[in-house]
């Protein structure tokens, strides 16, 4: 805990956290940013788990939207990280103080995770399902949970910004 | 004078019982923001999808009017839900937007990226080849996509900074 302590104040104390604390252009800058790429996370890869659900595509095998699809989602989420890293740095201790900032973190590695379980579970049997207009249901319930997982994080990151004085 | 009448204007809504409401309990403005937000990463997402496969990024191997009747004709009832919650937004916090710059700027934007939104859907559904008929409509579609990319992303940036240039 120390140590976390001691690695995080090194970044919080560092002059690149400290211009993103005291200019007035770069915070709203970078979010803006990283506003703008967590759109396209989640309204890229809306697009697949409307895929899974059955609901729209349905004229398109899965591994096709996928692929068609994901590269845009992968870019913007490494925008987003990159961004969401700077605008975290800029006051470490108190995005982690934050309920909503926690609650955020932990629903995107669960997302991860939600995609982890269906490519190891689900995409062993991909071809054999994948042009059928409506999936199984563990690749219905895996887009379902994305969704309800993603709107999540959008929720408490806009949460975030009501609850924490940033300056 | 429009300042003035503006200032008025404000003052009078946010004296209503409805902006009294949004002002006074606490989650409505996050919810609204949030299914705002939600909504533009719709629209935004759905626009750009389509821009990126005119310039050849995306989906290749799907013609473009396949695309754009995938995504674009989502752009229209998500647009419906943007005007609606932004409206109870600007009623909540009348001077927040009706006396800045930045909401304007948006707003400009906005009525150009639904002008290009709506062009395009139109010439791809009366013509199917339309921005593939020749190496001059090929890039008249590029530069569309391209100013169509880069209005969207303005008014996903004026959006965020009206929090920034709100009079006080």
């Amino acid at each position: 805990m120390h140590q976390l302590q001691d690695f995080i104040s090194y970044f919080e104390d560092s002059a690149l956290a400290d211009n993103i604390r005291e200019n007035d252009l770069l915070f709203p800058l970078i979010e803006s940013v990283h506003v703008l790429a967590i759109c396209l996370v989640v309204g890229s890869i809306l697009v697949v788990d409307l895929r899974l659900l059955g609901l729209a595509s349905i004229d398109r095998r899965v591994s096709r939207v996928t692929s068609g699809i994901l590269p845009l989602t992968w870019s913007a989420f490494a925008v987003a990280i990159a961004s969401g890293s700077l605008l975290f740095i800029s006051n470490a201790t108190k995005y982690l103080e934050n309920g909503y900032f926690d609650a955020k973190i932990i629903l995107i590695c669960l997302a991860g995770l939600n995609m982890a379980i269906f490519h190891a579970i689900s995409a062993k049997d991909l071809p054999k399902w994948e042009n059928e207009t409506t999936p199984p249901l563990r690749a219905r319930l895996a887009g379902g949970l994305s969704i309800l997982l993603w709107v999540s994080v959008v929720t408490c990151g806009r949460w975030i910004g009501f609850t924490m004085q940033v300056r | 004078m429009i300042d003035v009448g503006l200032s008025e204007f404000s003052r009078w809504l946010a004296a209503t019982q409805v902006s009294h409401t949004i002002q006074t309990t606490e989650w409505i403005i996050p919810t609204l923001q949030t299914i705002h937000i939600l909504s533009v990463a719709a629209v935004f997402s759905s626009a750009i999808l389509v821009d990126l496969r005119i310039w050849r990024l995306l989906e290749r191997d799907v013609p473009l009017p396949e695309v754009a009747r995938r995504f674009l004709p989502t752009i229209w009832p998500v647009l419906f839900i943007l005007l609606l919650t932004g409206s109870l937004l600007i009623i909540g916090e009348p001077r927040r937007s009706l006396l800045n710059t930045t909401f304007y700027l948006k707003m400009a934007l906005l009525a150009l990226a639904i002008l290009l939104t709506a062009g395009l859907q139109r010439s791809i559904s009366l013509s199917p080849n339309f921005w593939d008929r020749d190496r001059r409509r090929r890039m008249a579609g590029r530069f569309a996509a391209t100013v169509s990319i880069l209005v969207w992303c303005g008014i996903l940036f004026a959006g965020r900074w009206i929090a920034y240039t709100q009079a006080g």
